[in-house]
């Protein structure tokens, strides 16, 4: 019996192996008495995530793929990589706070955010459907945790579990779905599952085409796809205000990142039934964040809507599967990452051990008590409603552009109907923020956190400088198209 | 204005247009706070709008007949004999779009209440920005006007009889800046003229001259004002030129070039455009001897102007006529730079027939030759005699309006009076400004507000738009109430919908 | 109508019979309630405990920690097969393995999970 050992090329996983290594130290030094040294804590989760960004941006010139088509750290998983560590590296900073520091186990806490880390950088390089698998559940199960971390309040207890509950519901739809496949064509590689659906066709066995949709599921519960979103609400509320930013743009950019190479390498994208079923997804998923966010006055809940309806907007540049889609996908991943974690950021920046401000009512007259977390609230509001020249406005435009250029103008319309709609309960957080009186006694704000501050600086730079200069971002995205 | 000049399609000059058209209307209504400025600045740019709305129908028709709005493509299409038959109306559409901009009749009654601006803004506005660019879009566009005769004709009447109009009310009227704004009225008119007899060239040569002495003639009277604390009645004026003399040489050089006195740039480029207006093939002995009696109106109410602000007898209120004091050099410096250009700037277009090289014109033939000789031919050759007398003759009129001027206002200053009560009615008529505002007011803007006030405000507009508007708010409201009853909070039932969604989609795929 | 319209007949006829004879036998059964009826049933002996209390956490723990070495003894065994073919290279990545592993049971065991008290 001979064995062939498959060409092991640590580069390809060079930034996950960083991370891995990072968490399992910070997993040791809680264990000791550095446990509470935050520094130290901040400079091993800063310092993995550096060298994991270096290595990814060395990837950029160089794409690899390793051990046996399994992985792929391509451009188009750069791109991807590039928003998941920055949605980590923002994470781990906005955590700082004064209401998180009162209860978090940071070395547990900041270990867990690594290994989710990995599990998205798994999902954006992953090329074949049992690393999907691998990312995906690395990165379920750690958010899962993370989501709870709050252990003395029962809400956050009841998002951990309602998410975990769930979350194995989906994950169960998503493996039958690998399973379907593989009965199907033999394979678990997306590129051979090109292959095969290249000389079947989608709906030349019934198994396969059922294991597609199965998937679909699959992600769709990440992506909280309606009607697969209802545990979002719940679980962004009751989670960490930083873990809740974290999940939506993290979680959300590697979910799609799988989901987009799928679409394009096995599936093949234009398949009609394929994507008017996309279509149909993508307007409900708009319109029903939208129209739900609404009448939140809980502004994380509303933030979770809000993220509903901004996977809708990105499902749109997938239903045009053309020349666009990957890299106005990418841009607004990256978008939202910034604009998503900088709000939840501000929200956690606003909490105290006594209070969270977490009411719309409750940031009244905030712009003016704080005025510069005031301001960065406001824009990443105006960005989040898709306002110029933030770089929310760009990756709309982007994505409906993709979109009509496709020939799909009506979704294309659709989306800027239910983006209208958005204005509404985004504008509303800046009306309070700078139009209202403060009710009652003036509430005594906690002192901002540096680290925090220039988290929240950051993102307000990198939202401003993509909507003002988006054409040089795009140049980058569009060779970032390229799939290996 | 940059753009709209720099553009190559007439989307991208609309923009400018709108822009140019914008900034005026603010600046207009600089001094906001006055009732009376705010309302000139609103009545400036509620005419603009008609106008617009003219330009923006003939650019709709011509991105209609050639699907596109680039010049280059729409000339040479044009040139070719494409969409010939829309031409009449395209042109004619853009040009109600000139009007406005440019205060042509019927358009032209928001530029003398304009004066309600800042005297700089005035300057501005009459000399180089908003009111030149129906002028410039005109000529821009003459290709499509040498292919619709009939606009020209339109074109070139209008004109001349606004030319004549505006110059008839300025003979009359009192108010230093109003003078002036009739008389810009009157030489944009010219600049029409120009445009509708084909002389694309000799317009836009008038045009640049015009911009150089109105500004100064603008500016000086703002100086005038300045030294006189804001007084614009011509007949509290008078003997100014001892305490101002450098306003008044200067002032003196700009009246010269507009009243046509030779060697003065305004009298080159008002020659060119009488004199292709009399040979023209598009032109008639008709729209010259008005050009030439305009011309004679012109001179003599410039001079007027003159005599009655710098000569003969202080007629200043004492309280005022202590502090009257000549402007800084902040003022006096660009007022001389100007009263340069308004003496030389008529030698870049000398015509041929006075051993000039007409400089101004080769400068813009590129431009127009190329087209109009494919159009028209070459003009028909005059003799040197021929336009030497039709010169003489525009020479003699202005000489004669300055004449009268001087007789009127500095020797026998109850003629006027004995003049008017003699013609009262004229005389009216004209201090009245052909009660063109009252008429206007009558027939157009009360219906247009009762229909506004009774119907659309408050019909259309409270019932209709914002009932529409709030029942959208509302409709997502109730929606979103309905909706968010299916967050129950219980994981089994989200799990339900889970299923639920999975056996539609699911499901549907089964069914096809 | 393709190869699995029967297939989607066959669950909707299964469906309907289910809620049918449920339906049924609400609609016909004699119903009489009594507290006996509605004791929880344990082979004859009384409950000594209500069915709905809670597990110590402690079992999910040992138990999920049981898996993680179960897990790996699966892993183990096949390469214990091939361990020869695999040489140092094999010998090097179990060895990472099992440091790794190694770690997270001094994790937990540091973090109290095998105490039981």
């Amino acid at each position: 019996m001979s064995l062939t050992i498959p060409t092991v090329n640590l580069a390809a996983i060079g930034p996950e192996l960083a991370l891995t290594v990072g968490a399992l130290i910070l997993l040791l030094l809680s264990l000791g008495r550095y446990r509470r040294s935050t520094g130290l804590l901040l400079a091993v989760a800063l310092g993995s995530l550096a060298v994991a960004f270096a290595l990814v941006i060395a990837a950029w010139k160089a794409p690899v793929e390793a051990f046996a088509g399994s992985v792929a750290l391509d451009r188009f998983a750069v791109g991807f990589s590039l928003a998941i560590l920055s949605a980590a590296t923002l994470t781990v900073l906005l955590s700082l706070n004064e209401l998180e520091r009162s209860y978090l186990l940071l070395a547990d806490y900041y270990g867990l955010v690594l290994f989710a880390t990995v599990g998205m950088l798994f999902l954006a390089s992953a090329t074949s459907l049992v690393m999907v698998f691998v990312g995906l559940e690395t990165l379920s199960i750690s958010l899962y945790v993370l989501a709870g971390q709050r252990r003395t309040q029962a809400s956050s207890l009841e998002a951990a579990l309602k998410y975990f509950l769930l979350g194995a519901f989906a994950t169960g739809f998503f493996l039958y779905g690998v399973a379907l496949i593989y009965g199907a064509t033999g394979t678990l590689q997306l590129r051979e599952i090109g292959t095969y659906v290249g000389t079947h066709g989608i709906f030349g066995s019934p198994l396969f085409a059922f294991g597609v949709l199965l998937l679909l599921i699959g992600f769709g519960f990440k992506i909280a796809v309606v009607p697969f979103h209802m545990w979002t609400p719940d679980v962004y509320q009751g989670a960490p205000t930083p873990v809740s930013g974290f999940m939506a743009a993290g979680s959300k950019a590697a979910a799609f990142a799988a989901l987009v190479r799928i679409v394009f390498v096995a599936v093949g994208p234009t398949v009609v039934n394929w994507t008017a079923l996309l279509w149909v997804l993508a307007v409900l998923t708009m319109f029903v964040g939208n129209v739900l966010a609404v009448v939140q006055d809980n502004v994380k809940r509303m933030l979770a809507y809000s993220s509903i309806a901004h996977a809708g907007y990105i499902l749109v540049a997938i239903v045009a599967a053309n020349d666009l889609t990957n890299s106005s996908v990418i841009f607004y991943v990256l978008t939202y990452t910034f604009m998503n974690v900088g709000a939840f950021g501000v929200l956690s920046a606003l909490a105290s051990r006594d209070k969270e401000a977490l009411d719309v009512h409750e940031l009244s007259g905030v712009g003016y008590q704080k005025p510069l977390l005031g301001l960065a609230m406001a824009i990443f509001m105006f960005s989040l409603a898709g306002v110029p020249p933030t770089a929310g406005f760009m990756a709309k435009f982007y994505v409906f552009s993709a979109a009509v250029k496709a020939g799909y103008i009506w979704l294309a319309i659709l989306g800027v109907v239910a983006a209208m709609i958005s204005v509404y309960y985004y504008l509303r957080v800046v009306v309070y923020l700078y139009m209202r009186e403060p009710d009652g006694e003036t509430t005594a704000w906690p002192r901002l956190v540096p680290a925090v501050g220039v988290a929240l600086g950051v993102a307000v730079l990198a939202i401003l400088g993509m909507g003002v200069w988006p054409g040089s971002v795009m140049g980058m995205l569009r060779q970032a198209a390229a799939l290996l | 204005m940059l753009l709209l000049v720099l553009a190559d399609n007439y989307l991208l000059m609309f923009v400018g247009w709108e822009g140019v058209g914008l900034c005026s209307y603010l600046l207009i209504g600089f001094w906001y706070e006055d009732h009376y400025n705010a309302y000139a600045g609103r009545k400036a740019f509620v005419v603009n709008r008609i106008g617009d709305y003219g330009f923006s129908l003939g650019m709709l028709l011509l991105f209609a007949v050639y699907g596109t709005l680039k010049y280059d493509v729409i000339f040479s299409q044009a040139a070719h004999g494409v969409g010939v038959w829309a031409l009449g109306a395209v042109t004619l559409l853009l040009f109600v779009g000139a009007t406005g901009k440019s205060a042509q009749i019927p358009l032209y009654v928001w530029l003398p209440d304009a004066m309600a601006g800042p005297t700089p803004v005035s300057a501005l506005i009459h000399a180089a920005t908003m009111v030149t660019a129906g002028v410039y879009m005109v000529v821009r566009s003459h290709v499509l006007y040498l292919l619709a005769p009939d606009t020209m004709l339109v074109v070139a009447s209008i004109g001349v009889f606004t030319a004549i109009f505006a110059a008839s009310i300025a003979l009359v009227n009192n108010d230093i800046k109003r003078v002036l704004a009739y008389s810009t009225i009157s030489q944009l008119g010219y600049m029409f003229v120009g445009a509708g007899v084909g002389a694309f060239a000799a317009g836009i040569f008038h045009l640049m001259t015009h911009a150089f002495f109105k500004a100064l003639l603008f500016l000086g009277a703002g100086s005038v004002m300045h030294a006189l604390s804001g007084e614009t009645d011509m007949r509290k004026m008078g003997g100014l030129k001892d305490k101002l003399p450098v306003t008044y040489w200067t002032f003196l050089m700009a009246t010269l070039a507009i009243s046509g006195v030779p060697l003065f740039s305004g009298f080159f480029s008002k020659d060119e455009i009488l004199w292709q207006a009399f040979i023209s093939p598009h032109g008639s002995f008709w729209i010259w001897l008005i050009g030439v009696i305009a011309a004679g109106f012109t001179a003599f109410y410039m001079f007027r102007l003159v005599y009655l602000t710098f000569h003969g007898k202080s007629r200043v209120p004492p309280e005022l006529a202590h502090h009257v004091h000549e402007s800084p050099p902040v003022m006096t410096i660009p007022l001389s730079i100007l009263a340069v250009l308004a003496v030389v700037g008529g030698y870049v277009g000398v015509p041929k027939v006075l051993g000039g090289g007409q400089h101004f014109e080769r400068f813009l033939e590129p431009v127009f030759a190329r087209n109009a000789e494919e159009l028209i031919g070459h003009l028909p050759h005059h003799s040197a005699s021929l336009e030497l007398t039709v010169m003489l003759i525009s020479v003699i009129v202005a000489f004669t309006g300055i004449g009268i001027a001087y007789l009127f206002y500095m020797k026998r200053p109850d003629l006027p009076v004995a003049l008017a009560a003699r013609f009262r009615g004229i005389y009216t008529l004209l201090l009245n400004k052909y009660y063109v505002d009252e008429i206007y007011n009558a027939l157009i803007v009360q219906p247009i507000f009762h229909l506004s006030n009774s119907f659309l405000w408050k019909v259309f507009d409270v019932k209709i738009v914002d009932g529409l508007v709030n029942g959208v708010a509302a409709l997502v409201e109730r929606t979103a109430q309905r909706l968010r009853r299916t967050e129950t909070g219980l994981v089994q039932n989200y799990a339900l919908g889970f299923l639920v969604g999975v056996v539609l989609i699911v499901g549907y795929y089964l069914v096809k | 109508m393709n190869d699995f319209t029967p297939v989607l007949l066959m669950f909707l006829f299964v469906a309907f019979l289910v809620l049918f004879m449920l339906g049924l036998s609400l609609l016909l059964g004699p119903k009489k309630k009594s507290a006996v009826k509605g004791e929880p049933f344990e082979t004859g002996m009384v409950p000594f405990e209500l069915p709905g209390d809670r597990f110590s956490i402690r079992f999910y723990v040992i138990a999920l920690l049981f898996i993680v070495f179960d897990v790996e003894l699966v892993f183990l065994f096949p390469w214990a097969a091939v361990f020869r073919q695999l040489g140092w290279f094999g010998f090097a990545e179990m060895l990472v393995f099992i440091v790794i592993l190694a770690l997270g049971l001094i994790y937990a065991w540091k973090k109290g999970a095998l105490e039981w008290e």
